[in-house]
């Protein structure tokens, strides 16, 4: 911990001054890592290098970029065919947006098993959800900009989600549109918020390293570092860990920009936006399928509005649903099925986002059919009239265990989803924090490796009992 | 080891070897990246496109002087009476700050075509309209700090350094001119 000294006399001068050479040295050089970091622990840095490639790709773009509803399309089609290596900016762009995301949500989903969020990480956890929150804006605006009929449509049902607030919801909605559609001063102003917001991320971020280094990392066995045999110099151990990362996920995101450029984006965007047809079928990008589904589930157009929101919200107070004093799901051996179903779950709402909430979804064949294909197929398995099958198949459930056809509506899916999505926060974290036997966790990181010693016995489980 | 890591100059150790490997993979790396970006300000493809312009000159009287827009920047052309070529030709070459004869400058003596751009700092000199004024020497006199062309277009009084630009141009026939 002691001040470095700098050989460069020039360096010296300056950081006598001004000591960010010193602070440098101590927050990214001798900062103390723990040293038993996994892969997981890479995608913080991943997260912040995507940041800085979308920043940089963003500005280059934004010179070639014109927001008025008359010119936009035309101008994104021009970077793809005019300007000099325009293709290469807006692709690593466009699915730069998709891998951010793709980088948070393992990032999130690491802290949600190892426990990042727990105490004293609360603050740094909220921070955390609080860039997510911002990162959803950025790309649902920065989706508007190339004023397709998906940037329109996305545009016209994302704000109109505000029209659900009792009241004052309408008059809000022409606030945001600054006229009774989504119009040109629409574009506008979201074109100046998409350009403002990653720099709110950045700043977001800085808060949310200097809330990291208070405590440092958090690590697969979650639990304290005890002193220097625990840790590492984050240089060169961990620079270098992340830049042979960096390396494998670049090597991935070159994958979708030059082999699959479209591939995670919907085709009906690269036809103008046309405010008198909406397309058949509006599904938002895939890193909102998971809330959007969790919006469709619910029938009320308000209480789906909420129930929206809520699935983020209630991210803030994870620290306080979960008591459990082990952090690491390593340890906690109910926990640990309870984490891979939400995994799962996601993935389940996902999928019930991209589709129809009408059609459904046939397990054992793997197929996803309308609800007249469902219908004829239950009626022809069962010989019986259409309407019939009309009747028997119903709303209920939409469930039918008649031989050969088995088959879920998507929305009722949805609804299952939604409800393990909220009782994994509200009902089964709390409930382990009392019930949960843990296992045995190591008195210090170190001592596996060293040897000597033995775990604390039942130590958790005393904790526990305080609480 | 402890030894080879503290050898000379001239003995590159193992992690010598290894530290310009990753810096050079680090320097590439960069300019790959630096080099599309910085290649994206460049002008783009439609704008490279509308790089020539064609000018219709049947409508020109002698005397008079048209301005067209290339490439973003105003093109004078001016159809040159006998006695502009004239005293044109006529200068003493050597008493010029950017000595150029007239014949170097024009296809056709009646034609002078050059760019309207003053070469001292980018301002559009005047001399196109009759009421404008034209300076002692009879072509244009920039109005920003008093840089005073010739009918040929050539600097002769003024802070700017060279003549005005004659850009590349062909007559595609007697009375049409492709510039660009």
């Amino acid at each position: 911990m002691a001040a470095p000294v700098f050989k460069n006399p020039v360096i010296r001068w300056i950081d006598h001054r001004l000591p960010v050479f010193s602070y440098l040295h101590h927050e990214a050089y001798e900062y103390p890592t723990p040293k038993n970091l996994n892969y997981w622990w890479n995608f913080g840095s991943l997260a912040g290098v995507m940041l800085v490639v979308m920043i940089v790709t963003g500005l280059i773009l934004a010179m070639q970029y014109t927001p008025h509803v008359d010119y936009a399309f035309n101008s994104v089609e021009r970077i793809m065919r005019d300007v000099n290596w325009g293709w290469l900016l807006r692709y690593l762009h466009m699915n730069g947006a998709s891998m951010f995301f793709i980088v948070v949500y393992i990032h999130i989903f690491r802290g949600l098993y190892f426990g990042s969020y727990k105490a004293p990480r609360e603050l740094l956890w909220q921070i955390g959800v609080l860039i997510y929150l911002l990162m959803m804006a950025t790309a649902f605006m920065g989706y508007v900009l190339p004023w397709g009929q998906m940037s329109f449509w996305g545009a016209t049902v994302i704000t109109n989600l505000f029209s659900a607030i009792p009241v004052i919801g309408d008059e809000i909605v022409t606030l945001l549109w600054g006229g009774f559609s989504v119009e040109n001063p629409t574009l506008n102003r979201l074109f100046v918020l998409h350009f403002l917001l990653p720099f709110v991320i950045l700043g977001a971020v800085v808060v949310h390293i200097i809330a990291l280094h208070r405590f440092g990392s958090n690590n697969p066995l979650g639990i304290d570092t005890k002193g220097p045999q625990d840790t590492l110099p984050f240089h060169p151990y961990y620079t270098m860990k992340d830049m042979f990362g960096l390396g494998v996920f670049l090597l991935f995101y070159a994958f979708w920009v030059f082999w699959a450029p479209n591939a995670l984006g919907d085709p009906v965007n690269y036809e103008l936006a046309n405010p008198l047809s909406t397309p058949e079928h509006i599904v938002p990008e895939w890193y909102y399928l998971p809330f959007y589904a969790i919006l469709r589930s619910i029938p009320d157009k308000l209480l789906g509005v909420i129930a929206m929101g809520a699935s983020i919200i209630i991210l803030f107070f994870l620290p306080w649903l979960d008591r459990s004093p082990v952090r690491s799901g390593t340890f906690r051996p109910v926990f640990k099925w309870f984490f891979w179903i939400l995994v799962f779950d996601c993935v389940i709402l996902m999928f019930c986002g991209k589709y129809a909430p009408e059609a459904y979804w046939m397990p054992f064949s793997l197929e996803i059919v309308d609800a007249d294909t469902f219908t004829a197929r239950v009626a022809e398995v069962r010989g019986i009239a259409h309407d019939e099958a009309l009747t028997a198949v119903g709303d209920m459930w939409g469930v039918n265990a008649a031989a050969g056809t088995f088959g879920i509506k998507i929305v009722r899916l949805g609804q299952l989803g939604t409800l393990y999505y909220f009782a994994y926060f509200l009902v089964v974290l709390p409930l382990l924090s009392i019930f949960e036997r843990p296992r045995q966790v190591p008195l210090s990181i170190s001592k596996p490796v060293l040897g000597g010693g033995q775990s604390v016995a039942h130590a958790t489980a005393k904790s526990m009992e305080k609480a | 080891m402890a030894d080879t890591t503290h050898g000379g100059p001239a003995s590159g150790t193992r992690r010598d070897f290894m530290n310009l490997l990753v810096n050079s993979v680090a320097v590439f790396g960069a300019a790959a990246v630096a080099w599309p970006i910085i290649s994206s300000l460049n002008p783009s493809q439609d704008v490279l496109a509308l790089a020539s312009t064609e000018v219709d000159l049947s409508q020109i009287e002698a005397g008079q002087s048209i301005t067209v827009k290339w490439r973003g920047k105003p093109v004078f052309i001016r159809h040159r009476t006998p006695e502009e070529i004239k005293t044109a030709e006529g200068v003493d070459i050597s008493s010029l700050r950017d000595p150029q004869p007239d014949g170097d400058r024009v296809e056709k003596p009646e034609w002078l075509i050059v760019v309207g751009v003053c070469t001292h700092l980018g301002c559009v000199p005047q001399g196109q309209k009759p009421s404008e004024p034209r300076g002692q020497f009879g072509g244009w006199f920039c109005p920003c700090h008093g840089s005073e062309y010739d009918t040929s277009g050539r600097i002769r009084r003024g802070p700017a350094p060279t003549n005005l630009e004659v850009p590349q141009y062909t007559f595609e026939s007697d009375t049409l001119v492709k510039i660009g």
